[in-house]
């Protein structure tokens, strides 16, 4: 019992990560009908930002908090004009080529952007310096801390914000537009090349508030973590159907506690064979069942309306 | 207030409209009639910049406007109810008659309008918070009309409101076409019912494989044995 509320609070805080870096793909996804795989290393950038100036503060003796959220503000204006400029560099020019021509340069662009990490930070792993001291709450026998708590409301009001940008203000309904029918929203006055640079500038700023997250959570980063946590929060996204905002917050959330009980509970499933050192597989279990069995996500749309 | 000299579009290798001229005078309605493929929709993509044109220029008021983006053209106030009506289906009614005033900052007046538009169509009215992707054909065609009319458009550009739709709802749509140019709108109708077409203007153009080859005031099109035999069925 202690297990399952445990590994539902870890999901839940490992889903609110997920969710954030999901939004990136699924915006994107939504208005140029482009997987950006290269968003996964945007969020890896935003964390090693992060990380430089965080351990930069703290040596000048400024106190944690403030080093935390300056540390944050500044790796979401770094990942804005990288998200920014990787469309306009990469991407806009092949806006009217073949759909494999961007995606190929998409994961050209995230093995560029790991190396230049690479030569920035190292190859070694970087130990994150805690920041906040660290408060342990319990309840019903789980244990959880108040950087989840932390990480969970943030996520939280961002989403909020997200939906009242895309709902209730004028660029959203701009980039709503878009999404259903980019030829007709131009007509209407609408600039498309504004709306999807700006698809990729927010993906990026909620990327970077995810990668700070993900420092502070682990206290760990590397110039490869992109990979990884891209293809799950891609599979979060996926999980939802892929181009649905609500269903990338979702499946963020979905996969993060699946992930988590079953990360809890594969030594008891499997006679203890594997350990929780495998929870990796299941994200990719799930998207394998998911392109198998409901290739449109569990919210997707069907794709007909799609212009 | 909208003249065309020359205008070509091409497709790759192939040539769609080979070099048209016409002229729409402010107040007017005209009807650009022909078979299908005959390259009007071209022509109006062509005129609302949604492609780029090969070849020839485009006076709009005065002004060459072949080089702005499609974007800048509403708020020098042309609108294009595109072919095939292309509401934003996961929009609500309401939405949609928002967007076609998206390029306007005068909220207030934005308000008057969304009355006067809902007043054209009362079953929009009725309809105002479903999503538009539901509606019927007829439905759909009224809210991509509105939705043009919300922009305050100067000139109209229409292609086929007629395409797919009942009688009855054709009807409507033309008696609302109608009321919209009595009130002053200069309006270029694109029309393959160009019975319907030229019976509504007071000009037309017959535009045949990319080129125009009558033009003429449309009740003497109507007339026309040659014009009756090729589009009216006669
Ligand atoms: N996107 C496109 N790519 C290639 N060729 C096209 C494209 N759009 C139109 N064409 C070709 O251009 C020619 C003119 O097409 P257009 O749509 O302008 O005709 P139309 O007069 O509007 O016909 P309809 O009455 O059927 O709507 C046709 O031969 C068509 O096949
Ligand atoms: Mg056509």
């Amino acid at each position: 019992m202690d297990t399952l509320l445990q590994q539902l609070i870890n999901g839940i805080t490992l889903g609110a990560v997920y969710a954030l870096v999901a939004l990136g793909y699924t915006m994107v996804y939504g208005i140029i009908g482009l997987i950006n795989f290269a968003h996964g290393e945007v969020v890896m950038i935003g964390t090693m930002v992060a990380f430089t100036v965080i351990v930069y503060l703290a040596a000048a003796g400024v106190p944690p908090i403030a080093a935390l959220t300056i540390a944050l503000l500044v790796s979401v204006v770094v990942c804005m004009i990288l998200g920014w400029a990787l469309e306009r560099v990469a991407y806009r020019p092949l806006r009217h080529a073949p759909r494999l021509t961007p995606l190929i340069t998409a994961i050209g662009m995230s093995i560029v952007l790991q190396n230049v990490s690479m030569i920035i930070w190292g190859r070694n792993y970087i130990t994150f310096p805690p920041m906040i001291d660290k408060r342990i709450y319990e309840i019903g026998g789980a244990t959880f801390t108040n950087v989840q708590v932390a990480i969970v409301t943030m996520a939280a009001l961002m989403m909020v914000g997200l939906i009242f940008l895309v709902h209730r203000t004028k660029i959203g309904m701009a980039m709503r537009a878009t999404a259903q029918n980019p030829h007709v929203a131009s007509l209407m006055g609408v600039n498309i090349d504004q709306v999807i640079a700006m698809a990729f500038i927010i993906g990026s700023a909620l990327g970077a508030v995810a990668g700070g997250m993900v420092g502070s959570y682990y206290e760990i980063a590397h110039y490869q973590m992109g990979f990884m946590l891209g293809l799950k929060a891609f599979t979060a996204a996926v999980l939802g159907g892929i181009g649905n905002l609500a269903g990338a917050m979702a499946g963020g959330i979905l996969l993060g506690v699946i992930e988590a009980l079953g990360a809890g509970y594969i030594g008891d499933l499997t006679g203890n064979f594997l350990g929780s050192h495998y929870q990796d597989i299941f994200a990719f279990i799930v998207l394998i069942i998911v392109l198998m069995f409901r290739p449109s996500g569990l919210f997707g749309e069907r794709t007909g309306d799609r212009a | 207030m909208l003249e065309v000299n020359g205008l070509r579009v091409a497709y790759g290798g192939i040539q769609a409209v080979r070099g048209i001229t016409f002229h729409v005078r402010e107040g007017e309605m005209v009807a650009l009639i022909g078979a299908n493929g005959a390259g009007k929709s071209s022509t109006l993509r062509a005129l609302a910049r949604l492609l780029d044109p090969a070849g020839g220029n485009v006076r709009y008021r005065g002004q060459e406007i072949q080089t702005l983006p499609a974007h800048r053209l509403v708020e020098q106030g042309i609108a294009l109810v595109p072919e095939g009506r292309g509401v934003f289906p996961r929009m609500s009614c309401l939405e949609n008659l928002r967007m076609g005033a998206y390029s306007r900052n005068d909220r207030r007046e934005v308000d008057n309008d969304l009355d006067h538009v809902l007043g054209h169509f009362p079953r929009l009215k009725e309809r105002a918070q479903q999503l538009a992707g539901t509606l019927s054909g007829g439905e759909q065609q009224m809210l991509a009309i509105g939705r043009a009319l919300m922009s305050r458009p100067k000139l109209l550009l229409l292609d086929e409101p007629s395409m797919g739709l009942a009688p009855i709802m054709v009807q409507k749509i033309f008696q609302v076409i109608r009321d919209i140019a009595a009130e002053g709108m200069t309006i270029l109708l694109v029309e393959q019912n160009a019975k319907l077409a030229l019976e509504v203007s007071q000009r037309g153009y017959v535009m045949e494989s990319g080129q125009i080859t009558v033009s003429d005031e449309s009740s003497r099109l109507l007339a026309d044995p040659k014009v009756r035999a090729a589009y009216l069925g006669e």
